[in-house]
């Protein structure tokens, strides 16, 4: 039982719509949507596969993290930035000194591979140094399911908590970006990859109400594997919590960014993380609803290359914007100079 | 999308193994009836016997049964689907098919519908009964121009203030290229976020299987109903043991640890009701079980329909907003910085 497992899990799909039974599986392996689709737009859609590839090859650079599949990025999860001076980037291969990609806000120095950020250091590197102020901070999962595989979730959850030194998987708070004051929201993959459970579903939605009594723009950082099945429904549920307090602050003339890092997929992508009012992405972030693997295994057929990563969603129009990590303090302190009026908009607070 | 399912008495369905001592009796009696008929013997009496028996044994096997038995229910290919309830309960109903964006998606049937003088908004997952029919429907998984149909077909109810209901009854949305392609996830989440402004009723039954964020971007609901037998589940139990037990002989454990079925849910607080069964399962006694549906939807929907709608949706919200919860939990947000 180690306790990297909890990390190998979680970007496997947790929304996983498969088929009733081995047999249904292999019938709907033969795409419907694929013959549909050709039939409806067999022209339009080879056009835009020939500029998605277009597009994938200029953004090569940050692409070539993305090779056919997510592996890569999920072995630095298991090694959590580990304690030797040296490490090895994933997408490029290259050794790095440890020293230069922290410096270098865990980008890889020669292939601008985009390393999954870890909470505490996201918030570091967006808001203004010691204007972070946590909020929430103690709350805890309930194991209310009695949930249990190899080791009950209780058990699973109190060892995760020791390892990594956070209670559950998001950080909320206010703090200042280029001096503007916001409501963040950080999701930490190395918390049980970052899944929703009701904890998590319930701190986004108080990030919400906080940003609508504060009027505060919100602001979001996304990285998971989607909802934790550990907590059954009500994990789905928070979907449907997180999507009712943003409808709330909707109401209320509010404005909120959802930045997806490598990887959003399953029920964060499906509820909050796809509704704020702005989607920026990290370069070669993978975003997706279902898993690569889910969709590889259902269709049995080979993904197409980039498939489901910032830049191809980006070309699918699925994305407001790409942003380096160096320019995203500042494009956010832009954006949110936009909002200025957003307030009087609304129904009154 | 209204043909009967073909039932096949003779041959279980996988899946459904728990049946076997019920299977065995109902295999008997149709073999003492026949041969009654064909001879002029009386065998009343071990008919009456084994009519007895039969009763007996079903009660006993639906009443024990695992989570695991109830989602082979859920997914029994005689039971009522979408088309069956349209084309039996329904008394009138215009299919709208149009999302008018991309393409029509089979997978989610929406559509004006009325039931005596109750006319409301129909959107439901439609998993077909045919072969042709199912793979016409993936198989009951909607793709995001599915979701978007239902989404434009929300905004007519509201126009023309119609109440809406959902039949959820889906392994799950679609998982595809094209899906993903389209925003799957995005279609979805605007779905769960628009049903929190939807001014007009929203009444949602769980038909069969309600299998994930597929269901949910249906499912919002004043108020969210499950028949005795379908489920409802974050995961299916194959993914789910496929992924935190590694190994799929565990599907029947995975269905008992999700708390997936309606009794379950009920208890969770995460469902407001359950539609009863006919005694076996809905598809032993089809009619009995679509007309039980039908008599709650329009108990329901003059139920909804004699709240006010602002606080029909405020209570939706408040609802939503703290699903689950088990009260005092969590703080308020006035709460959030002492
Ligand atoms: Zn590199």
């Amino acid at each position: 039982m180690s306790d990297e497992r909890s990390e190998t899990e979680a970007p496997r799909p947790t929304e996983q719509p498969i088929a009733t039974s081995d047999e249904e599986r292999g019938k709907r392996s033969v795409s419907k949507e694929d013959k549909k689709a050709e039939k409806l737009k067999a022209k339009a859609e080879a056009e835009a596969a020939k500029a998605a590839a277009k597009a994938e090859a200029e953004a090569a650079k940050a692409a070539k993290a993305a090779d056919d599949d997510d592996k890569p990025r999920l072995r630095w999860k298991k090694k959590e930035l580990p304690g030797g001076l040296w490490l090895k980037c994933e997408a490029c291969g290259e050794t790095i000194y440890k020293k230069t990609l922290l410096k270098g806000d865990l980008v890889c120095p020669s292939c601008t591979f985009h390393f999954t950020v870890p909470g505490t250091e996201r918030i570091q590197m967006v808001l203004d140094e010691g204007t972070y102020h946590e909020l929430a901070a103690d709350l805890e999962a309930l194991d209310r399911l009695n949930f249990t595989d190899s080791v009950s979730y209780a058990e699973k959850s109190r060892r995760t908590i020791e390892r990594v030194g956070l209670k559950e998987a998001l950080h909320l708070g206010t703090g200042e970006i280029e001096g503007r004051p916001v409501v963040i929201c950080v999701l930490d993959f190395k918390f049980m990859g970052g899944s929703m459970g009701e904890v998590v579903g319930e701190k986004i939605a108080l990030g919400c109400e906080l940003a609508a009594e504060r009027n505060l723009p919100l602001v979001i950082f996304t990285s998971s594997g989607g909802a934790r099945m550990h907590e059954g429904m009500l994990s789905l549920m928070q979907m449907a919590k997180t999507c009712a307090a943003l409808d709330e602050l909707n109401r209320k003339g509010g404005f909120s960014i959802c930045i997806m890092t490598n990887p959003t997929t399953g029920g964060v992508t499906a509820s909050f993380a796809s509704v704020c009012d702005v989607t920026l992405a990290e370069p070669g972030a993978l975003i997706g609803f279902a898993g690569p693997r889910v969709i590889a295994t259902t269709l049995k057929q080979e993904l197409p290359k980039g498939f489901q990563r910032a830049e191809f969603l980006l070309t699918k129009g699925q994305i407001d914007a790409i942003v380096p990590r160096k320019d995203l303090r500042h494009t956010l302190a832009r954006l949110i100079d936009f909002s200025e009026r957003a307030w009087s908009e609304g129904e009154s607070a | 999308m209204s043909e009967p399912s073909q039932s096949n008495k003779s041959v279980p369905s996988a899946g459904m193994a728990f049946e076997r001592p019920i299977h065995e009796l109902e295999v008997k009696l149709n073999e003492l009836v026949e041969l009654s008929q064909g001879t002029n013997l009386d065998l009343e009496t071990e008919i009456g016997a084994v009519r007895q028996a039969l009763a007996k044994q079903m009660a006993e096997t639906y009443e024990n049964i695992t989570p695991w038995a109830r989602v082979n229910v859920a997914r029994h290919p005689d039971r009522p689907v979408t088309g069956d309830y349209v084309a039996t309960i329904l008394d009138d109903f215009i299919e709208l098919h149009g999302d008018k964006v991309f393409g029509d998606d089979a997978a989610m049937l929406t559509g004006l519908a009325r039931i005596g003088e109750r006319r409301f908004m129909l959107i439901a997952h439609r998993k077909g009964t045919t072969i042709a029919q199912r793979l016409a429907c993936n198989f009951g998984c909607a793709h995001p121009e599915g979701y978007r149909k239902a989404l434009r077909k929300m905004r007519l109810a509201e126009k023309l203030r119609l109440p809406i209901v959902t039949f959820i009854n889906t392994p799950g949305a679609y998982p595809g290229i094209g899906a993903e392609e389209r925003g799957q996830a995005a279609a979805i989440a605007e779905n769960i976020l628009a049903m929190f402004g939807v001014r007009v009723p929203i009444l949602a039954i769980v038909i069969g299987e309600g299998g994930s964020g597929g269901a949910l971007g249906i499912g919002v609901g004043d108020r969210v109903l499950m028949m005795e037998h379908s489920y409802y589940s974050v995961i299916s139990p194959e993914g789910c043991a496929a992924i935190l037990w590694k190994d799929g002989e565990r599907t029947p454990d995975a269905a008992e640890a999700l708390k997936l079925t309606a009794p379950d849910l009920m208890q969770l607080g995460v469902v407001d009701g359950v539609i009863k069964e006919p005694v076996g399962g809905a598809h032993r006694d089809r009619q009995k079980a679509m007309a039980t549906v039908r008599d709650t939807i329009l108990s329901e929907l003059a139920l909804l329909e004699s709240v006010p709608i602002d606080e029909l949706l405020a209570e939706r919200h408040r609802k939503y907003r703290h699903a689950g919860e088990i009260p005092g939990r969590f703080p308020s947000v006035e709460e959030l910085d002492s």
